[in-house]
Formats: C-alpha cells, sequence, structure tokens
C-alpha cells in the first residue's frame, strides 16, 4: 500500500468556452519536447490535442494522462445543452482504440509532463485565451511512483512484443554494446 | 535539411491518374519566398495563354506560406491558384484555417493539380500516401456533409478538407473552395468543379524545422500573448457591433443604392442581440489567438461562420435586415457559394426582370419579395437551371449573355469581376490606383497599410505618426503629415502609398501571414503585429536566409511583377486597368492618367502597363522579357512613359 502523503497537485484546468481552436497548445507542446528544444513543431507528436469538430462547434482540448494496453469497456458519447460530442471526446488515455497521443516514428506513448522544468506548462503559455489555465492544489494524496517516459514506453513494447521477446533483444543488443 | 519549408511539391495529374513527390528548387525560395509567390511562378511556367481555365492544362495549387507551421501567430493562409474562369486571368484566392500548415506536416509545400478526372475523385494524401479517390457518393453533397462523410470513411477525425459544394461542382464562377468556416474564392471553386474534385483530404505527421528556434520560439509566444491582448489586431468587426461604416457608406441592390442614415442605435442594440442571442463561438485560425470567425447558430436554420462584411452581402443586396443574412448564410455557405460577387450577380438578375429585360419566361413564378427573389436565384444558379445557368457566370459575362440592354446595367466590375459596392463622390487617389491596377480583384487584398483618409486636425495627424509602428520608412509619415484632402495627394505620394499597401500583401501571400494581424491593420496606427519592420527577422530566425526590409520588398516587386506578366501574357493591358465608372462621381480623366503612367513609371511598366525589359532583367525575370518579347507582347527598346518621354525630349532637342 503506498503512503498517503500531503504534496502538492498540479493540473491544468480546460474552460471549453474560451478555446477558439487555434492548436496553439499542440504546436507549443511538441515544440517544448523536441530535441534540442524548440527546433521542430509537429501537432502529431503534441501530448495535448484539441478534439475538433467546427461543423458542430465542438472544441476540447485533452491531455495526454495514463497509458493503458487495451482500450476501455464503452466508447463514451456525451451530449450536453443538445450538443454531442465524438467518442471519447473528454478522455486522455493513451489506448489502442484511438490513433492519438502516440509518437508517429516510433509508435510509443506520449504522456504530457507538465513541462516539468517549465514553471508554467507551454500549452498553458501558449493560451493567452485562457482556455488552459495551470493550477496547483495541496492534497492529501497516495504517494505514487513516477513513470518516466523511457519506463512507458518499455512498457508500451513490452505490451506488444511481450517480455520475453524484448529480454532477448535487449540482451542482443547490450552484447553487441 | 531545409528550414521552414518541407523541400518537396506533391504533383498529381488526375487525366493520368499519376503521383509524384518532386524535391523543390531552394533558389525559388529566395526569389518567391513561397505561397503566392512560388505558385506565381510555376503558372508562368507551365500554364501559358494558350490554356484556358476549364481546359487539362490549367493548374489548380494549393501553396502552403513559407512560415506555416513554425510557430509564427497568425500565420495559416492558404494561396490556392489557377487561372480564373470569371476574369481569365491569374486567380487571387487564399484562405485562412489549417489546411496550409497541415500541408507542411504532410511533407509539401504545395501541391499542383493538373489534368481532369474521369469522374468524381477526391484525394487523400497522409504524409508520403496519396490516394484518389472514388467521390461519386459525395456528388451533390454539401461542404458540411462532404466533410463529415470524409473523416468518417478515412476514420481520420484530424484530417483537414477541403471541398466544394454542388455550385463548385456546377462549375459556378462564384462558388468558393471551403475549409470549415474558410473560404478561398476567385477561382479555386469552379476549377475543383471541372477538374472534378470534390475535395481533398490531408494529414500530416511529420516535422517541420526551424534554423534559430529558441529565438523564434521565445518571440512568438511573447507576440501571441501581445497580439491577444492588442485590439490593433485581428478584425475588429468580428467586436464592434457598430457597423455603420458598411450600412451607411457602401451601395445596396446591385451596388446602387446608398442610405446614408441607415444605422441607428434601435437598429445597433437589435442586431447585437441577434448575434449574442445566438453566438456559439469565435474562432480562430492555426496558432493565432484572435476570433475572427462569429459562429452563429440561428434557429431553424444551418450554423455558419462568417468574417469580416460577409455578414452583410445578402441582406444589402435583398434590402433586408440582418437576420435576412443569418437564414441564408448557412445554405450558402453549404453550397460553397462566395458572398462577394454571388449578391451582386444576383441583385443584377433582379434589377433586369423590373426593367423587363428579363421576363417571366426566364424566371417562371419570380417571388414578388426581394428576400425571396435572391433565394429563388441562389437555388437557381448553384444547380445552373434555367437563368441560373447565365447568371452563374458573374455580372459581367451574365450582362453580355443576356444583353438586350442588358450590358448598361452592369457597372461595378473590374477585369470582369464584382468590387465592392462602394460609389462615393471625390476620389481618393490611391484607391483609384489599387482599384485600376489590382489584379487580385478585391480591394480588401490591395490596401490596407497605409489610412483611407487624412485626419483633419494637425495635432491628431502628429499623434498618430509618432505612434506609427507599421511605417518602413520615414517617408510615409511625411506623405500623411501633408495629406489634408482626402482627393489631393500628389501623385508621386500616391505611387508610393500604393506600392506600400502592395508590397505588404505579397508579403502575406507568399509567408502565409493573415492581413488582419498585418497588411489590413498599418492603417489603423499603433502597433502592428507584423510589418516591413520585423518580418524580414522572422524569415531569417525561422528559414535561416539572410533576410532584411530591402530584400524583402525586393522579392515583394517580384512577385508583383511575375503576375502582371502572367496577366499580361492573358491580354491584360492598361486599357484594363480601369475603376467602374461611377466608383466615384467627380472623375478626372487627365489625372487619372498622370497617376497610372506615375505607378507605371515605379513599376518599372511601359506605357501599355507590361514590365519593360530592363525592369524585367534587373529583377532576375530575364526570361519572362524574353517570352514576352518573343510573343510580340513588348517591345524591347520600350521603356517606362517618363523614360520614353526623356527619349522624346532627348530627340526634339536634337540630341547630343
Amino acid at each position: 500500500m503506498a503512503e498517503t502523503v500531503k504534496k502538492i497537485v498540479k493540473t491544468i484546468k480546460v474552460d471549453l468556452d474560451k478555446c477558439n481552436g487555434c492548436r496553439g497548445c499542440e504546436m507549443a507542446c511538441s515544440a517544448y519536447h523536441a530535441t534540442p528544444k524548440y527546433s521542430s513543431m509537429n501537432p502529431a507528436r503534441s501530448r495535448i490535442r484539441v478534439i475538433m469538430d467546427p461543423f458542430n462547434d465542438e472544441f476540447v482540448p485533452i491531455r495526454a494522462t495514463d497509458y493503458t494496453k487495451a482500450g476501455c469497456d464503452g466508447r463514451r458519447v456525451y451530449t450536453i445543452r443538445g450538443k454531442e460530442y465524438s467518442e471519447c471526446s473528454f478522455c486522455g488515455t493513451i489506448c489502442p482504440t484511438r490513433d492519438l497521443f502516440f509518437d508517429p516514428d516510433s509508435g510509443l506513448p506520449l504522456k504530457c509532463d507538465l513541462c516539468e522544468d517549465e514553471k508554467v506548462p507551454l500549452c498553458v503559455q501558449a493560451c493567452p485565451q485562457g482556455c488552459l489555465t495551470y493550477v496547483e492544489l495541496e492534497e492529501e494524496v497516495e504517494e505514487e511512483v513516477k513513470t518516466s517516459e523511457m519506463e512507458l514506453g518499455l512498457k508500451s513494447l513490452v505490451d506488444k512484443y511481450g517480455v520475453r521477446k524484448l529480454q532477448d533483444s535487449f540482451a542482443r543488443i547490450a552484447k553487441k554494446g | 535539411m531545409r528550414y521552414a519549408e518541407a523541400g518537396y511539391n506533391l504533383e498529381i495529374d488526375l487525366s493520368r491518374g499519376n503521383i509524384e513527390r518532386v524535391e523543390t528548387d531552394p533558389k525559388l525560395t529566395e526569389l518567391f519566398l513561397g505561397g503566392q509567390g512560388v505558385n506565381a511562378k510555376i503558372i508562368w511556367d507551365r500554364v501559358g495563354p494558350e490554356v484556358k481555365p476549364f481546359d487539362e492544362g490549367n493548374l489548380l495549387i494549393f501553396g502552403a506560406g513559407l512560415l506555416h507551421g513554425t510557430p509564427v501567430i497568425g500565420c495559416n493562409r492558404t494561396s490556392v491558384n489557377t487561372i480564373n474562369p470569371m476574369t481569365g486571368i491569374f486567380g487571387h484566392s487564399t484562405m485562412g484555417g489549417f489546411f496550409g500548415p497541415e500541408i507542411k506536416h504532410a511533407g509539401y509545400d504545395r501541391i499542383i493539380i493538373s489534368g481532369k478526372a474521369p469522374k468524381l475523385v477526391y484525394l487523400w494524401i497522409k504524409n508520403d500516401k496519396v490516394e484518389i479517390r472514388d467521390a461519386s457518393h459525395l456528388k451533390g453533397k454539401t461542404v458540411r456533409e462532404t466533410t463529415r462523410l470524409i473523416k468518417e470513411e478515412l476514420n481520420e477525425p484530424f484530417a483537414q478538407v477541403a471541398c466544394i459544394g454542388p455550385a463548385g461542382e456546377n462549375k459556378v464562377f462564384t462558388a468558393s473552395l471551403e475549409h470549415n468556416w474558410n473560404s478561398a474564392a476567385r477561382g479555386p471553386g469552379p476549377i475543383m468543379g471541372d477538374k472534378m474534385i470534390k475535395a481533398i483530404a490531408v494529414r500530416g505527421t511529420k516535422d517541420i524545422n526551424i534554423a534559430h528556434p529558441q529565438e523564434l520560439f521565445e518571440l512568438c509566444l511573447k507576440m501571441k500573448k501581445e497580439m491577444y491582448e492588442s485590439d490593433g489586431c485581428g478584425d475588429w468587426m468580428a467586436v464592434d457591433e457598430d457597423d455603420s461604416f458598411h450600412h451607411n457608406n457602401f451601395s445596396w441592390g446591385n451596388s446602387r443604392t446608398r442610405i446614408k442614415n441607415y444605422w441607428s442605435e434601435e437598429l445597433q442594440k437589435r442586431w447585437t442581440n441577434w448575434k449574442y442571442d445566438h453566438m456559439d463561438r469565435q474562432m480562430g485560425c492555426y496558432n493565432c489567438p484572435k476570433g475572427c470567425i462569429n459562429v452563429i447558430s440561428w434557429p431553424g436554420h444551418p450554423r455558419f461562420g462568417y468574417k469580416c462584411y460577409g455578414k452583410d452581402t445578402y441582406h444589402m443586396a435583398a434590402f433586408k435586415e440582418l437576420d435576412y443574412s443569418y437564414e441564408l448564410l448557412g445554405y450558402c455557405q453549404d453550397y460553397g457559394l462566395d458572398s462577394y460577387s454571388t449578391p451582386q450577380t444576383l441583385a443584377l438578375g433582379i434589377e433586369l426582370y423590373e426593367a423587363g429585360i428579363l421576363t417571366d419566361k426566364d424566371m417562371p413564378n419570380f417571388p414578388t419579395d426581394s428576400g425571396d427573389r435572391i433565394k429563388y436565384l441562389v437555388e437557381k444558379v448553384v444547380h445552373r437551371e434555367g437563368i441560373g445557368d447565365i447568371l452563374a457566370n458573374g455580372s459581367w459575362h451574365a450582362a453580355r449573355q443576356i444583353g438586350n440592354g442588358a450590358e448598361a446595367f452592369e457597372h461595378n466590375t473590374v477585369k470582369k469581376m464584382e468590387q465592392l459596392p462602394i460609389k462615393l463622390g471625390k476620389l481618393n487617389p490611391a484607391y483609384y490606383l489599387m482599384i485600376a491596377t489590382g489584379e487580385k480583384m478585391a480591394i480588401t487584398q490591395i490596401e490596407g497599410s497605409f489610412p483611407q483618409d487624412p485626419i483633419r486636425d494637425l495635432d491628431e495627424r502628429q499623434k498618430f505618426v509618432d505612434r506609427w509602428d507599421a511605417v518602413p520608412s520615414e517617408i510615409f509619415k511625411d506623405i500623411f503629415m501633408r495629406w489634408e484632402k482626402r482627393n489631393e495627394m500628389s501623385v508621386e505620394d500616391t505611387c508610393l502609398v500604393t506600392d506600400w499597401n502592395e508590397a505588404m500583401h505579397y508579403v502575406d501571400d507568399s509567408t502565409g501571414l493573415c492581413g488582419f494581424v498585418s497588411s489590413f491593420r498599418g492603417q489603423f496606427g499603433g502597433k502592428t503585429a507584423f510589418s516591413f519592420n520585423n518580418v524580414p527577422q522572422i524569415i531569417s530566425l525561422a528559414t535561416g536566409m539572410d533576410m532584411d526590409k530591402d530584400k524583402l520588398w525586393e522579392i515583394c516587386r517580384r512577385n508583383r511583377t511575375l503576375i502582371r506578366a502572367i496577366n499580361n501574357r492573358l491580354g491584360i493591358r492598361r486599357v484594363d486597368d480601369d475603376p467602374p465608372k461611377d466608383h466615384w462621381a467627380v472623375r478626372d480623366p487627365e489625372l487619372e492618367a498622370k497617376m497610372l503612367d506615375g505607378y507605371y513609371d515605379l513599376r518599372g511598366f511601359t506605357k501599355d502597363g507590361i514590365p519593360t525589359k530592363e525592369e524585367l532583367y534587373k529583377q532576375g525575370l530575364d526570361y519572362v522579357a524574353d517570352e514576352l518579347i518573343q510573343r510580340g507582347i513588348l517591345d524591347p527598346n520600350e521603356g517606362t512613359p517618363s523614360q520614353e518621354k526623356a527619349k522624346l525630349e532627348d530627340q526634339k532637342s536634337g540630341g547630343c
């Protein structure tokens, strides 16, 4: 059992009414996570995406949260004030059901890290419209072990190929040096 | 590695079904930047004057701007160029939204479409995978349905779609290409229809690389915040509910009737309520914090998004109120109709009916109410039924096809295309030149950097000039300081003002910047997000190219000259540089001739409005000069009007 500790919980609040659909958050996120920093932009690599259907006036920025190897039990469609939102609009899970939050080249999952080195995550900085705001809350939470991006990638590879295959490959690569 | 650019063009020949990914020449970027600039170069090279708009040889080019896909704010307008069937010349057409940046991320700087498909198709481009797909099931579908069906069948919610509605399919000359709530008018709509291409869907997942990443990114992040907060950016008409300007000053009906005191406080209050009670959102384009697109859900009618003056044109054509436009706009956008040209053509139809030139035979069951009449004609035009088949060609062509005196009722076109319905008293010199010589067919695509009117009060004028951020040189401050009366400006000043106005639009058209944060905003003074004072630096940071104000100005001049040469090759001459006869009540032919000569001098054109050999060679467009000479269009020995005058005087004095 994990210990309960007091700590600062960081999150990004989303005010859908203020989204003008510019997707600057996507651009900024991809630039921040590029190597070297800001050297390239590519919304497909962003860890925040705006689920968008202008004809239906739907604009929902979602952040990549947890990785899972399986899709969930049901695809969710919400209707709010008569407006039907597209499937999984409000879900940030990185799952195989949809082509979202996977690196377009490696296919590995991309998880939001709230831009750890920055005071305020880049997507929020790129949103003067105020759709995205950064909040820090002090809360009692269970201490969790943070998974690094590499670990997350490894986990998805395990899910895809199995531990055995991965072990063999790793051993072979390690041997080659 | 290329910075800011993808480095490849996508070539699609619809006749043969051939698809190629072709590496581009970096030299072209140095000479023409990108967007419309490079598009024009391709059209010069490959679409000769023998090619008619509806020939297989005509090209349709979707050009991403040089800075699309970079962090540069408000940079998202895609140039879609072709030979426009209405005018028969180079079609200047741009649209906002997300299309250009997506093309870039798919790995291309532009999509070049040639030929004609044997049956209706659409293109699906996902990075290197490009397919020409059957679109027979999309025939006759509206813009909204087409977009939804394509995204669904591809299972690609993140694809960006640009498509035509029924109007484009039927090659209506006033049809536009639609992308979300954005449209590209003046050519691409009917050409898509002719090429049998219903839509293009693009999704890109590739990187765009930046030459000086840290500096550019930090600058852009700062600019985004400033631009969001600034009222010197974006379309002020999206937030200013006082629209007396258009309603009191522009003409109603077939650009005919001016209602000087139309606007009232009561009206403004009522219309403002209509808007905000039914507005879903103010939407922006890619990476821009402004919300220039007003998205309205009018009960019982399809949702629509309008920009700028687009909300006024239908009700002003029909002598109705705003709610009339709100009823109609959703349908017209779904049909894919341009809201500038179309209503004027329809109003012409009504006038011709009233005059007895068109009769009940031409328009069976024509309603009596003007609003119903416009709706009736919209349906006819979109489907090219009966009289609609003629009106679909726009006012200029329609009037001539109808004949029987109809020509006299067509009074508001330049180079065969409808202009904004403005009818004024005394001539504004710079506007004379811009409307006369402009080949973009819409004054909004030419004006914008220099104020439209002088400021009477000297102190106010000084204050304006002191805080005028966008001026590329002190000369323009001096010109503005000595400008007292609207109709009084020296020929020299008029030419310089026109030059700056034009140049800034050429910056936007090649980089992909939006006029509402750039070329259209200098006129209001204060701080303008983009101008000649910062764009060169931004281009350098993004591309690594060595760029400064003079070099950028030179490129704009080259792009302008090249488009003129394309149009010269298609027959444009001095005689075509002619504003509508009744644009101003008071005309001065002698002064107008002087201004044209002055402008041609400045541009390096001959008296007939063709770039001189000297000018073309100076700009590295020697191949253009050689072809114009070979075709007998250009006399290699002819200089600009003032050069010719000097030669003549030389001869008179015997020369020595």
